[in-house]
């Protein structure tokens, strides 16, 4: 989509190295590179992922010069990053936060991508290499959640090397290589913090190529439709886009630090103040907050299905949901690029956001406990009859109750207890999760082939100009 | 756009050629510049030592465990420093050298701290243990070899100190340094880096 070279050396020594080395040629055509004048703010997530990438890098940097990867001093090391390492507190602050800045940044910009029709013919690549990162992002944070040697640090990985080992033949050696020993211990520590400096960088390199595949169809916009006219569909990146994605970064840095100076551990858990104790497992053990949704999704499955256990089918639903995204270009089946004109494929998407968000916050909460009670709470008498079965029987009065109670025999312990009756996040995350898929392998395929999708503008001068209301010749100042 | 800036500016014709494009052009430079200078702060800053180290720069030695004619050797936060307790024939030695030619000149005297009573304390000489010329950590009685002015000798690079420490021979610069250090009993010091 870019056009010949417009960079012409000016100095002696920019001719001179345009000739060995055309570095500068490289960053002018990419500042000249042609983007399309309609980009909406959705578009600026691009621009600050790459700084919460950058963000990221530099202060792990930092923090590997004082961090120590051993299991008796990692808590202790990370205590004096706290605590005695001059601004150490804020690095390491910037550092947890802006895990999560990154996540929330990244399932906007997946988000945009699919509103958008972004992942369609001709940018699969630039969709597959996106889901490469995401997958390896959730690696890197996975790895680096382990590091302060906090309990939920070690049973959170214990949980899913585990989730990893569950997986029908390879798993077992696998979490085997994984961990280095007979448990998580000092050989899972130190490859894990190998894992996570080598990590970020392997982002970084697959970022290249996300971004040298976006470079050549060029940038998908709100409209969907394609490019015609370079002259009057776009505008350089620069200064056009350096500015607005420089001032969306700035109202993200807003946000970020909000987090980093007043609510620096809210996204945390407490139980990760507690140095890690193989002994004993936290009462209430979930990952973080932005992997949540699939931790959802694995617990759904609490049913076989002939001869697949149920937890098998958790691991397999849970990284199903996953990779079911590299193969996204080829379930939507529909021709038209962004859902502004597809009204049907619109309102399956909005219930799909909601689903996603819904997901996170079945996997924030017990299974067994409910989203909203359906009616009083039952009085219910448990026991055991004569064949050792358990039974359960409700009752209207304490009396009574007591009195069944009273009439078994000491070996059936039998119990009175108060019941709440009501829906079950389990049930919802089991209907969340069902729309999850439902939505990738039934809704969008079929769509494209019954949807009516509504007229699309021209071109994007076209919409530009419809959207402004403007005549076509003072539409070309407008922007 | 630009257009709108330059005939606001250049309207009053004082100003020619400069645009509130240009304005915003300064004024948004020099606050990027004072926002990457606040964030460079803290990312320079932890590269220095940290509260736990800092903590750890001073040390107390009971001067009075040292052997006559000998030293002990103690490290505070890393660092090397000599402790000597020297024979009255050393103590001659290095007060004679006051008066000799010198490279970095200082009298014995000078090299010493006054103990709780007010008096000089001859016998013990506290020394940094750092060589001069490249930071090479001098051999002295116990190691065997003291050089040709009874004090040290850096294998290093062939440095003699005499028995106050200072720089006779060799291509060390400058005497030995003296740490800052107090007695706090009769027998105790307390050196601080």
């Amino acid at each position: 989509m870019s056009g010949p070279s417009t960079y012409e050396p000016k100095t002696g020594i920019e001719k001179w190295l345009d000739t060995r080395l055309p570095i500068i040629r490289f960053g002018a055509d990419l500042m000249d590179f042609p983007t399309p004048k309609n980009l909406n703010y959705w578009w600026t997530f691009g621009g600050i992922l790459a700084a919460c990438l950058a963000i990221q890098i530099v202060t792990g940097i930092v923090l590997a010069m004082h961090y120590v990867a051993n299991t008796q001093m990692a808590f202790a090391s990370v205590e004096r990053i706290m605590r005695d390492v001059d601004f150490g507190w804020l690095i390491r602050n910037i550092h947890a936060n802006g895990a999560s800045m990154f996540f929330l940044a990244v399932y906007i910009h997946m988000f945009r991508g699919m509103y958008y029709g972004s992942y369609k013919n001709p940018r699969e690549v630039i969709w597959i290499l996106g889901v490469v990162i995401y997958f390896l992002m959730m690696a890197t944070a996975f790895m680096g959640y382990v590091l302060p040697w906090g309990q939920m640090s070690f049973h959170g990985s214990a949980v899913i090397t585990n989730l990893i080992g569950a997986i029908p033949l390879v798993g077992e050696p696998v979490k085997t290589y994984l961990m280095g020993g007979p448990a998580i211990g000092d050989a899972t520590l130190n490859r894990f913090f190998s894992l996570h400096y080598l990590l970020p960088f392997v982002i970084a390199g697959i970022v290249v190529l996300h971004i040298w595949a976006l470079h050549v169809p060029g940038n998908n916009n709100p409209t969907g439709v394609s490019v015609k006219d370079v002259k009057k569909d776009t505008v350089p990146f620069h200064p056009y886009y350096t500015v607005k994605d420089g001032f969306a970064i700035i109202v993200f840095l807003i946000l970020f630090a909000l987090f980093v100076f007043y609510f620096p551990n809210s996204l945390g858990h407490a139980d990760n103040s507690i140095e890690a104790n193989p002994l004993q497992t936290p009462a209430h053990i979930v990952p973080e907050w932005y992997l949540l949704p699939f931790y959802a999704i694995l617990r759904a499955i609490t049913f076989d299905i002939g001869p697949i256990p149920a937890k098998v089918l958790g691991v397999f639903a849970m990284f199903g949901s996953i990779l079911i995204l590299f193969v996204l270009p080829w379930l939507d089946t529909s021709k038209v690029r962004s859902m502004r004109y597809r009204p049907f494929a619109r309102s399956i998407f909005v219930v799909f956001v909601f689903a996603s968000v819904g997901l996170g916050f079945c996997g924030a909460n017990d299974p067994d406990k409910l989203v909203f009670k359906t009616q009083a709470d039952q009085l219910a008498l448990t026991y055991n009859n004569t064949n050792g079965q358990p039974q359960r029987e409700v009752f209207d009065d304490y009396a009574a109750a007591k009195a069944k109670l009273e009439r078994l025999p000491a070996t059936a312990g039998g119990a009175i207890e108060v019941q709440a009756v009501g829906f079950k996040w389990l049930w919802l995350s089991q209907i969340l999760g069902a729309y999850y898929f439902l939505y990738f392998l039934v809704l969008l395929p079929l769509l494209g082939v019954i949807e009516k999708p509504k007229p699309r503008p021209a071109s994007i001068a076209d919409s530009v100009r419809k959207k402004h209301g403007s005549a076509p010749a003072a539409a070309v100042a407008a922007e | 756009m630009s257009e709108h800036g330059s005939k606001a500016a250049t309207a009053t014709g004082d100003h020619a050629g400069e645009t509130r494009r240009d304005f915003i052009h300064i004024a948004a430079a020099t606050v990027t510049a004072g926002g990457v200078a606040a964030v460079a702060w803290p990312f320079i800053q932890q590269l220095a030592p940290a509260a736990d180290t800092r903590a750890l720069s001073a040390a107390e030695v009971d001067v009075s465990k040292v052997p006559l004619g000998s030293e002990i050797r103690v490290l505070i936060g890393g660092q090397p420093f000599f402790i000597r307790h020297r024979t009255p024939a050393e103590i001659a030695s290095a007060e004679a050298g006051d008066t000799a030619q010198l490279r970095d000149p200082a009298t014995d005297d000078s090299r010493l701290v006054k103990g709780l009573d007010g008096n000089l304390n001859r016998a013990i000489l506290v020394t940094s243990g750092t060589c001069t010329h490249l930071g090479c950590v001098p051999v002295g009685p116990a190691q065997g070899s003291v050089g040709e002015f009874g004090g040290w000798y850096c294998p290093c690079h062939g440095s003699h100190y005499d028995t106050s420490g200072r720089i006779r021979k060799g291509p060390a610069p400058k005497n030995l340094a003296i740490p800052k250090y107090e007695y706090t009993t009769a027998t105790m010091i307390k050196i601080s880096l």
